[in-house]
């Protein structure tokens, strides 16, 4: 496939989440507001395509056997140094998202393109493909983000255009699932037409 | 009566899965039949209890030690790849048939975020390491709780008419959120 | 395709060049990283500090000193000094009688025991509910009071405090932290 194709499959038609239902857990945890899905998705985006490259590189050096410890170092390192630049830089947006950014190392998402993907493939096209599965996973977090703040708190992007609480249970557990429920629920819909 | 207030906060208040979002991935996979999510959950709890105690003594004596406390991604990850491998190979030896049923999902206990989370969260809370390992295998048993649960309740949907978009993962989240949401009657019984 | 053969040699050799490879990157980033980290962690403190106590010259944060609260532990206190002449203090205080745990303020008080302003640090309360203690609709009516004359009870202890609508429990919990702190610094022999 073209390097087109390449990077559009991760936008829609192997949308991480809301096809290959893989990294479920962040998603569910960092919706609760769309900037908080957001950034969550572009710190992930940053390990996805640093481990694609690096991944893809040293493929051909890597026995087969011990693959797996070896990417996961990988990918460990880059959540590290994601977490560190996050810490000094943003520091709220890493308070907020917590525990989950060391937990990128264990998204599938992120091992699941190395695996299936990178260590198959040349260095652009782990790239592009660690882009086009990143922004896919972005977009999907930013759209549930923003309905659950918009419906449950009545503000998007932090403005409030509502007096008072909107409909509190989307911004709590219960409403993440169910929120993603019926999403994945259209977008198989959306897939059958 | 510390150890009751954690138990009872991790395994139903905080619920792992149903309030801190960790450990979905298997949670969908694995909960359509009340036989293997047992498995599963068996598993797992015997996978996170090592998983803190190894974790807490590395986090003490070799990371806190040596200041290399930004090295705890790695380090955990990997301890919890290698504890993975162990389970596999002892569970080949000693009972074939649950291996076979547990499949990809067992190696996949590795990317587990439930147990991660739950050695990470042990540092952050400042436990000890009895208190670790006892919020540990409570969270564990909190992981099967609801894994069993909703294998109860996936086996009934095989009666139920479904809409055909709905069938699978989305059913399954909607489902949980319901659970989330009788879960939440519980808070406020741990001050 | 030369494909690295998986003899015992190169699969150490890699593991171990990997290894070193990515620690050596991940020190590097943490000393490059380290003052930032140190910078903003200090910045959120005299925030907070800056919310509650009025302009000051020094750095509360270099003179803090830590006061008993009674009750086995002790709180952080950062007096705010106008050219050397003290104009508040700000005290990092807690309550554990919140609806859903913790709950953490920073409370400044003037040198004679009233309240100037309170920022929730830290709470996990019911949104909707406990969370409007960080609005002002509540948390205002502390303000210029002093806790020797303002009885910090909600009404429905008898007490002068408006109680958030149906969150009674946040609103006590909100009160017992003002009220430790203010007894600390009583204790402390800060009037």
């Amino acid at each position: 496939m073209n390097q087109l194709q390449n990077f559009t499959k991760g936008l829609l038609k192997e949308n991480p989440i809301l096809v290959l239902v893989l990294g479920t857990c962040p998603t569910l945890a960092t919706t609760s507001s769309a900037m908080n899905g957001m950034g969550m998705g572009v710190a992930t985006t940053f390990v996805l395509i640093g481990s694609n490259v690096v991944i893809s590189l040293l493929a051909k050096l890597i026995p087969d056997k011990v693959r797996i410890p070896a990417f996961i170092v990988v990918i460990a390192s880059f959540v590290t140094v994601v977490d560190l630049v996050m810490q000094a830089y943003v520091p709220d947006l890493y308070k907020t998202l917590g525990i989950f950014i060391p937990l990128i190392v264990v998204n599938c998402i992120v091992l699941g393109r190395a695996e299936a993907f990178a260590s198959k493939n040349t260095v652009l096209s782990s790239f592009v493909d660690g882009l086009g599965m990143g922004l896919g996973f972005t977009l999907a977090l930013g759209i549930l983000g923003a309905f659950r703040e918009i419906v449950g708190s009545g503000a998007i992007f932090g403005h409030k255009f509502i007096q008072g609480d909107g409909i509190l249970v989307f911004i709590l557990a219960p409403g993440a699932f169910m929120a993603l429920g019926y999403m994945i629920a259209l977008v198989n819909k959306i897939k059958k037409t | 009566m510390e150890y009751i207030l954690i138990i009872i906060s991790a395994l139903i208040v905080n619920n792992v899965v149903l309030a801190q979002f960790l450990g979905i991935c298997p949670f969908l996979g694995v909960s359509n039949k009340v036989n293997t999510a047992l498995g599963m959950a068996g598993a797992v709890t015997f996978v996170i209890v090592l998983a803190t105690m190894v974790t807490y003594l590395i986090q003490v004596y070799v990371l806190n030690k040596l200041g290399i406390a930004f090295m705890q991604t790695i380090t955990f990850i990997l301890v919890i790849a290698a504890l993975v491998q162990m389970v596999e190979i002892i569970l080949k030896k000693i009972s074939q048939p649950l291996y076979q049923a547990l499949g990809i999902f067992l190696p996949l206990i590795t990317t587990n975020c439930a147990v991660l989370g739950v050695a990470i969260l042990v540092i952050k809370k400042n436990y000890n390491l009895l208190e670790g390992v006892v919020f540990g295998a409570a969270t564990a048993l909190g992981f099967g709780l609801a894994l069993i649960i909703l294998a109860g309740i996936r086996e009934q949907f095989e009666l139920a008419d479904i809409p055909k978009g709905m069938k699978g993962v989305p059913i399954s989240l909607v489902t949980a959120g319901i659970l989330a949401l009788a879960f939440m009657g519980f808070t406020g019984i741990v001050k | 395709m030369a494909k690295t053969e998986s003899t015992f040699r190169n699969m150490a050799l890699s593991l171990t060049l990997i290894a070193l490879v990515s620690s050596a990157l991940l020190g590097f980033v943490y000393e490059l990283t380290k003052e930032p980290i140190a910078l903003s962690n200090l910045n959120k403190k005299l925030n907070a500090i800056k919310l509650v106590v009025p302009e000051f010259t020094n750095n509360p944060n270099d003179e803090m000193f830590r006061l008993a609260t009674g009750e086995g532990d002790s709180l952080e206190i950062y007096p705010a000094k106008k050219d050397d002449v003290i104009v508040g203090y700000a005290v990092n205080t807690y309550t554990s009688k919140g609806f859903s745990g913790n709950i953490s303020l920073m409370a400044g008080f003037r040198p004679d025991g009233t309240i100037i302003n309170i920022s929730v640090l830290e709470q996990k309360e019911t949104p909707g509910l406990g969370t409007k203690m960080t609005e002002p609709g509540f948390k205002d009516q502390f303000n210029e009071k002093n806790p020797a004359e303002f009885q910090l009870k909600v009404k429905k202890d008898g007490g002068p405090v408006d109680a958030i609508t149906a969150a009674t429990i946040s609103s006590r919990a909100f009160c017992d932290a003002v009220q430790r702190a203010y007894n600390t610094l009583q204790k402390g022999g800060i009037k």
